[in-house]
């Protein structure tokens, strides 16, 4: 192949090398057009993920690794030849030359050459079985070599060497960490969190050797190798890894005349020039400052550098934050800026957990307010909140402490709107939180989108946790304010809606949407303002005004099943029933043959009567004295109980009666959700009150009440909000508390989320209840007492109210049934048939056999 | 009712479909905001909406998502000014002036052309 001249407007761009940085520097150039690239790689594949290589043994694929493809290349462009070791550059006539003798012309070479283990210079270090792992190659070596053996050892206990013993082991070998230094990972640990990581990795299988020099390799007795250490002792192993640190590529460098640093690695300045200004040298192989840099990230930055001067930018490299999280054996590792607090006047907050080995520890600015540096050994949770705080000067809290600290108590929580939009989330691929904001300004409304839009996790992927906080909280400040909205026919909230009703006594939906809304209204608005109304006023709600605001489960008093039919729910207060009342559910149940079961709330309730039957059922209930159990309201459900002080040995007061006083109390409240309470009758709590909205406990003097507790899709203990009250003190905190929860809270809120939401939480809500903070108690405690005083078993006013005893009917013109509500039998019950079984009955509706006729 | 019903019925066997309207209840059967379900030729479930003091929009009853006979439950509301049913089951929407899912685009009803004539309400068969 020869020289590429194709074009003669376009500059020759030859780069020597495809690791991951060369790589990273192809993909920033050819997006620019006028550039004609040349990648010589002395490998025989493409670029690939060396960040994950160990990964290689835990199932992923040299393709699974693959960083791009030759089509992808071709696409954008990009000449390529492998096995194409470069062996020559001519300054002069700006040629490089590959082993094979081809030579290709260019305008800017860019050496991206990287590095390569360094093999200590121990006799017997050439051995069978000795290796490296740096590389695809090598990994094929290393595991043909482990065939054979059952011993492996690393030499190099560093971040690398850490992870090709993670490797050895994922082979199966006995493996073997030696250390020349007295502890692991001395670049980025200090003593105690190397000695943690140790034992960490000790109790993992693999053994840790600090400390030892070895002399001299030589035939083993049992194993291929014998490795003699300096002080005497020895040590057998098959196979040898070397992981003792990187040197730079820089053998064309120095062959032919380009500056090098005193131990090596290519001279670069800021543009990340060679001394001869057409020469680039990028990652590995480059010399800043007299500082390697053996992070992939630092390396990219440089191929950016380099592709922005080469298109005549103006990006500088100026160094790069070393700071590191990554996972060794399942063993979590963090490490941040002046680990080992080298500052002057720094000072070092410890925190060491021996038993659940972890590690952490925080360096700090001699005035306290900067942190300067971290490490963290066994859970590296804090890192991002603590990489933010050291790369953007952050002021650090108070007691900085605390941000290591298990949580006991409340941690300090660095929100990401405290974070400059400079700050780097993705330090990979060098990605801000400005570029994040950019994204979602440009319409990504996902964390996918702004992955792909800003590549952002897709370099070591450690800040994924990062991005999806920073992009969420972005999404909810744009989000909120469209969600403050209860929908598109209001621009109010909930709790605004609800002042507006009140203070406007405003009594209908339509009086409402005309003042201060738009359109019909919405499944949202609806029912959302129907409870507000029957919060402040009460009104029977299948009133004309209000039927159409309903679900149907409020609309038809029941809760609708799959197939359309009802369930039946008569209130059974505290669970208590006498056997009269259940003789007629059962002779109810049995008449319309409906399924019965007992529910968790402690009452009965019978499935699968159609729309045109419930009238008559409930007729027959509430002529035996029971009334609705409003199971089909979002309001107070039940108030579960056990038997308590009456019947129980161990119950300390009369819970049963409180039960039944409190359901006979709030029964019919129409609330933003469903309300649950419990009232055990004693400290063993067999009510399991602590699950429910409004729990209540019985105590030798009086009764403890337990708030927001939840036992449905995100269960929540209730929390204790005052102790041992009289049967008055406790009355009057419930009907304040349900108050400002009917009156505050969202939609569809349960009170745990809304405590959980609300701005002070519990304290905040023991000033409102306890200590009248607002001024509002008397209001809250009189609109409670209104609710108690008007209410009325919806199902009596209906059954008792032939013009609303018409809505309950399948057909306005005709008394056929719906044929496709259908029954089996099972376990001696009904249960609605499947579509299979309707459709081997031949009872499945064609629904569509009317051709559809156009709108005049 | 029923006699009202199966003469349009037996009308319509005998003459063009397209021109015929069909009773199907009075417009006091209808409530505001709300639905109700009758009977088309005696055996198709149709959905009437009252969305207004004067019009009423009609429906199949059948939820297609749901699987079972019950728009007619459902709440009717409007979306950017098109009128729908909420299901009651899973609250897709339908919209009841051109049948479509507003949630699904796999999804549709069959709408009917409605008229309330002198107090009947009437479909278009």
């Amino acid at each position: 192949m020869s020289t590429s001249d194709l074009s003669q407007s376009k500059q020759n761009i030859v780069v020597v090398g495809n690791g991951m940085v060369g790589h990273h520097f192809v993909e920033q150039l050819s997006q620019f057009d006028g550039y004609n690239i040349t990648v010589l790689s002395a490998e025989s594949r493409l670029a690939y993920d060396r960040v994950h290589l160990s990964e290689y043994f835990s199932g992923k694929t040299a393709d699974d690794l693959a960083l791009t493809t030759p089509e992808n290349y071709q696409q954008l462009g990009v000449n390529f030849e492998l096995d194409a070791k470069v062996t020559q550059i001519d300054k002069a006539a700006k040629t490089v030359t590959t082993e094979s003798g081809d030579t290709f012309s260019y305008d800017k070479l860019v050496l991206a050459t990287g590095s390569y283990a360094f093999v200590p210079p121990i006799p017997g270090k050439d051995r069978e079985h000795c290796l490296v792992y740096r590389t695809i190659d090598d990994l094929d070596a290393i595991q043909a070599s482990a065939n054979t053996g059952k011993v492996g050892v690393v030499v190099g206990g560093g971040l690398l060497g850490l992870e090709a013993a993670n490797a050895l082991k994922e082979l199966g070998l006995d493996t073997h960490v030696v250390e020349f230094a007295p502890q692991l990972m001395g670049v980025q640990l200090d003593q105690a969190g190397g000695l943690l990581l140790k034992n960490k990795i000790e109790s993992l299988g693999v053994t840790v050797h600090t400390e030892k020099a070895t002399n001299v390799i030589v035939d083993g007795d049992d194993c291929v190798h014998k490795m003699e250490f300096a002080d005497g002792s020895h040590l057998e192993t098959d196979l040898i890894l070397f992981s003792a640190g990187i040197r730079p590529y820089d053998n064309l460098a120095r062959e032919f005349d380009l500056t090098l640093g005193e131990r090596g690695g290519i001279v670069v300045n800021n543009q990340c020039q060679t001394s001869d200004d057409d020469i680039y040298a990028i990652g590995e192989c480059a010399l800043w400052n007299n500082f390697i840099y053996g992070l992939v990230a630092p390396g990219y930055s440089m191929a950016k550098v380099a592709a922005s001067h080469i298109i005549g930018g103006e990006d500088k490299f100026t160094g790069a934050d070393m700071s590191t999280k990554l996972k060794l054996m399942g063993v979590e590792v963090g490490s941040i800026g002046d680990a080992h607090a080298k500052t002057a006047g720094a000072q070092c907050y410890t925190y060491q957990n021996d038993r659940d080995n972890v590690y952490k520890k925080m360096v700090v600015s001699q005035d306290g307010k900067t942190l300067l540096g971290a490490v963290l050994v066994g859970d590296t949770s804090e890192y991002d909140a603590l990489l933010q705080y050291a790369l953007n000067g952050i002021e650090l809290p108070e007691n900085p402490d605390a941000l290591i600290l298990p949580s006991s108590g409340e941690k300090p929580t660095l929100g990401v709107d405290s974070l400059p939009d400079t700050a780097t989330i993705c330090s990979c691929l060098n990605v801000t939180k400005g570029d994040i904001i950019a994204a979602v300004d440009a319409g990504a409304t996902d964390v996918g989108t702004i992955k792909s839009d800003t590549k952002a996790t897709t370099g070591c992927g450690g800040c994924a946790a990062l991005l999806k906080t920073v992009a969420d909280n972005e999404f909810a400040k744009r989000g909120l304010e469209v969600k403050k909205d209860i929908c598109s026919h209001f621009v109010y909230s909930r709790t605004e809606l609800f002042h507006i009703v009140k203070a406007e006594k405003i009594k209908t939906f339509d009086e409402l949407v005309s003042k201060h809304g738009k359109g019909m209204g919405c499944e949202i608005c609806k029912p959302a303002v129907a409870s507000i109304l029957a919060s402040v006023y009460n009104d029977y709600i299948l009133e004309d005004d209000h039927l159409h605001l309903q679900d149907t489960n409020d609309t038809y008093l029941g809760n609708m099943q799959k197939d359309g039919t009802y369930s039946v729910v008569p209130r059974m207060p505290g669970g208590e029933v006498t056997p009269d009342k259940l003789i007629v559910i059962g002779e109810v149940a049995k008449e319309y043959n409906l399924y019965t079961k007992v529910t968790g709330g402690q009452r009965i309730d019978l499935f699968g009567a159609r729309v045109e039957q419930l009238p008559a059922i409930w007729k027959r209930l509430i002529d035996a004295g029971m009334e609705t159990g409003h199971a089909y309201g979002k309001s107070l459900r039940t108030v579960k109980s056990c038997v308590g002080s009456t019947w129980c040995r161990y119950g300390v007061q009369d819970s049963m009666s409180m039960a039944i006083f409190l359901e006979e109390r709030y029964k019919g409240l129409r609330s933003p959700h469903k309300i649950k309470f419990a009232v055990s009758g004693c400290t063993r709590e067999c009510a399991e009150a602590q699950s429910k909205d409004i729990g209540v406990i019985a105590t030798e003097n009086g009764w403890n009440l337990y708030v927001s507790g939840n036992g449905g899709m995100k269960p929540r203990h209730g929390d204790l909000f005052a102790t041992d009250l009289d049967d008055a003190t406790l009355i009057k905190y419930i009907d304040r508390y349900l108050m400002f929860y009917v009156r505050t809270a969202d939609r569809l809120q349960r009170t745990s989320v809304w405590l959980e939401n609300l701005e002070g939480g519990l304290e905040y809500m023991q000033k409102v209840v306890k200590d009248d903070h607002l001024g509002i108690n008397d209001e809250l405690e009189n609109q409670m007492d209104a609710v108690v005083a008007t209410y009325q078993c919806e199902w009596k006013t209906t059954v008792d109210s032939p013009e609303k005893l018409k809505r309950f009917r399948q057909f306005v013109n005709s008394d056929k049934q719906d044929v496709n509500i259908q029954f089996v039998d099972e376990r001696e019950q009904i249960r609605p048939a499947t579509l299979t079984e309707k459709a081997e009955q031949g009872l499945l509706i064609d629904t569509v056999n009317i051709t559809e006729v156009e709108p005049a | 009712m029923m006699t009202e019903l199966n003469s349009t019925s037996s009308t319509s066997s005998t003459s063009s479909k397209s021109s015929n309207w069909q009773t199907l209840c009075q417009k006091d059967d209808l409530v505001k905001y709300s639905g109700v379900c009758a009977l088309l030729n005696d055996e198709q479930q149709v959905a009437i909406f009252l969305i207004d003091d004067d019009n009423a929009l009609t429906i199949s009853n059948w939820d297609p998502a749901g699987k079972a006979n019950v728009l007619y439950r459902g709440l009717i509301g409007d979306d950017n000014g098109e009128v729908f049913v909420a299901s009651p089951l899973y609250k897709e929407r339908f919209s009841l002036t051109s049948g479509r899912c507003l949630d699904d685009d796999s999804l549709s009803v069959t709408t009917y052309q409605t008229r309330i004539e002198q107090g009947q309400v009437q479909v278009r068969v």
